[in-house]
């Protein structure tokens, strides 16, 4: 951990100073075309002073950013509906319903992939099949159909985080069910295991480490899926309605305060399921 | 089934191969082979792996089977076991079929490598086969501390497998296999993977182990040494199709320290082990 922190701070700081740059080159036709307007001649200082504090910029500069993400989250009640916290919270509960669902999905199916031959032939080309659909050309019909059926809030999104999120976990779980080699298997026979004893003392503990890497995709593709759900629910609340509303609006900042909202969150949640593999690999003796 | 004292050793083909040693009088086959095929239908044709095989293990015996690789070694422990089904003739362990055998847990198996579960420790690995057999918590940690000691790795019961180096992981799955007292023992190459030194030392601990439990063994090794040391009859093997070439009764005492393989009896019998491979070679 220690050592990769200079490393990090070096190219956290190098990002920082390119987007600097890139927020005055972007950004100075604009305020080019304004001085034109007025008659004002433009200094070098002038210029990118301006640059760095427009109102509505082709890119905000991190400092503008990071003003409103603390005005938004720190200075705004969490239940207010300007608040980024309150966003962050609508996409957030979705995500992790989204997540749940798709885990014990992923999980039922692998089970079912390596315990039945008719599945294991079958709901493989399914899954794939699934996912090579564009997920932001069905989650409209997701919404509306789920709306027209009364079924609105939460759960729309949350089935299309779990759309998502069920991928990694299907195919990791199959690849991790079925890493005992045949010796371990024929082992368990040997004591005349029943299937329930090696599926829990023997399949299940091998696919753990398998487990928590598909984990870690599947909660960055659930919050991508709640975040895809909030594009067409009318931009009511989310960080996904941020996004669309900011948009709309041509509120830059506000576009990029709620995509490094989102980044973070992902960070934070894959950063949590890092911890708990880790901890519980470690308790297992596997790392 | 009734066996006559003189019909405890059948092989296949004897080549004048009368038993050295003597035998205890009341002998009781425990596990005993007759006219045993095994072809494997393969994607390049059958592969005859057994061939009219005929054996009887008794009750205490120390059997090694020894011949070049491919001769069906595995195959004939993995028969015993029900974890390969013979094409012709019968196998019985302990006077049933080997899937009885196997369903009332009546042998422990031991395979060429570990198979130590990484997350579970030493003591957890053996208490394994324990908790699927339903045995209660306090005789499961009973069992588990008697069996480390059997094999010497008293204290290590706390351990993870990759702590322990590979003879002593080796030496936690015959513990494994020891711990819910079945009566036969089957090896199959157990410390093959092992170098020569650590070998040595685990063979004669084998032997200390045998002595004190009193395990019918039946124990695969392609080291003529090992087999030699080891056993109180020796299986030669030999291959396409495999086939049971000759069986030798040891003369060597039970109580056997390791210098007893510098000894003219001992260079004997291995003679006769080697001799018996090249004969098994020579008609292929
Ligand atoms: N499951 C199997 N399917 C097909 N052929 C096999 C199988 N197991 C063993 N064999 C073949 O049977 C023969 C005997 O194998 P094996 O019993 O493993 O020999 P050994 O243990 O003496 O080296 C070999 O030719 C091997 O390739
Ligand atoms: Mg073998």
């Amino acid at each position: 951990m220690r050592q990769s922190f200079v490393p990090v701070l070096t190219v956290l700081t190098f990002l920082v100073v390119l987007w600097y740059a890139a927020a005055v080159w972007l950004n100075a036709p604009w305020a080019h075309d304004r001085a034109t307007r007025s008659g004002e001649v433009l200094t070098t200082q002038t210029l990118i002073a301006d640059t760095w504090s427009q109102d509505k910029p082709k890119l905000p500069a991190p400092h503008q950013v990071a003003t409103e993400i603390w005005q938004t989250t720190v200075e705004k009640n969490i239940t207010s509906k300007r608040s980024l916290v309150y966003h962050a919270w609508v996409t957030l509960s979705a995500t992790l319903l989204g997540f749940v669902l798709g885990t014990g999905l992923g999980v039922l199916l692998a089970i079912g992939i390596v315990y039945n031959r008719v599945m294991d032939m079958s709901v493989m080309p399914w899954v794939i099949a699934s996912q090579t659909i564009p997920i932001l050309a069905i989650a409209p019909m997701i919404i509306v159909v789920l709306n027209a059926v009364g079924v609105s809030g939460l759960l729309p999104k949350a089935m299309i985080s779990m759309y998502l999120s069920f991928f990694p976990v299907v195919v990791g779980m199959v690849k991790g069910l079925r890493s005992p080699d045949a010796m371990q298997l024929d082992q368990m026979r040997t004591w005349h295991a029943s299937a329930a004893q090696s599926f829990w003392k023997l399949r299940l503990p091998a696919s753990m480490p398998y487990l928590f890497t598909s984990l870690k995709i599947g909660m960055a593709a659930s919050l991508v899926g709640a975040i895809v759900g909030e594009l067409p629910t009318g931009a009511v609340a989310g960080l996904g309605a941020r996004l669309l509303a900011g948009s709309y609006y041509g509120q830059t900042i506000q576009i990029w305060s709620a995509l490094l909202v989102a980044a973070a969150l992902a960070a934070a949640l894959v950063g949590i399921i890092g911890i708990v593999q880790r901890v519980t690999l470690k308790r297992m003796g596997m790392s | 089934m009734a066996f006559g004292n003189s019909a405890d050793v059948m092989a296949s083909k004897t080549d004048g191969a009368t038993p050295i040693g003597g035998r205890d009088a009341a002998t009781e086959a425990v596990i005993s082979a007759r006219n045993l095929d095994l072809t494997f239908q393969t994607n390049d044709g059958p592969i005859h792996a057994l061939k009219d095989v005929n054996l009887d293990i008794n009750k205490g015996e120390f059997v090694s089977f020894i011949g070049p690789s491919g001769c069906g070694k595995t195959t004939f422990l993995r028969v015993m076991a029900d974890l390969e089904q013979p094409t012709g003739g019968t196998v019985t362990v302990n006077g049933v079929s080997p899937q009885e055998a196997r369903r009332s847990r009546a042998y422990g198996y031991v395979f060429q490598a570990a198979g130590l579960y990484p997350w579970r420790t030493i003591g957890g690995n053996i208490r394994l086969p324990l908790e699927i057999m339903g045995i209660s918590k306090a005789e499961q940690a009973e069992r588990v501390a008697r069996v480390l000691e059997l094999v010497e790795l008293a204290g290590f019961e706390k351990k993870f497998p990759w702590q322990l180096s590979g003879g002593m992981q080796q030496r936690a799955s015959i513990a494994r296999a020891l711990s819910f007292d079945a009566d036969i023992l089957l090896m199959d190459e157990p410390f093959g993977a092992l170098d020569e030194i650590v070998r040595d030392h685990l063979n004669e601990q084998l032997l200390k182990l045998w002595a004190r439990t009193r395990k019918t063994v039946a124990f695969v090794t392609h080291s003529i040494p090992e087999a030699v040391y080891l056993s109180t009859k020796i299986v030669v093997m030999s291959p396409r199709p495999g086939r049971i070439t000759d069986v030798i009764d040891s003369p060597l005492p039970h109580d056997r320290p390791l210098e007893i393989r510098e000894t003219p009896e001992f260079l004997e019998v291995a003679h006769r082990v080697r001799e018996g491979l090249r004969a098994g070679h020579a008609d292929v």
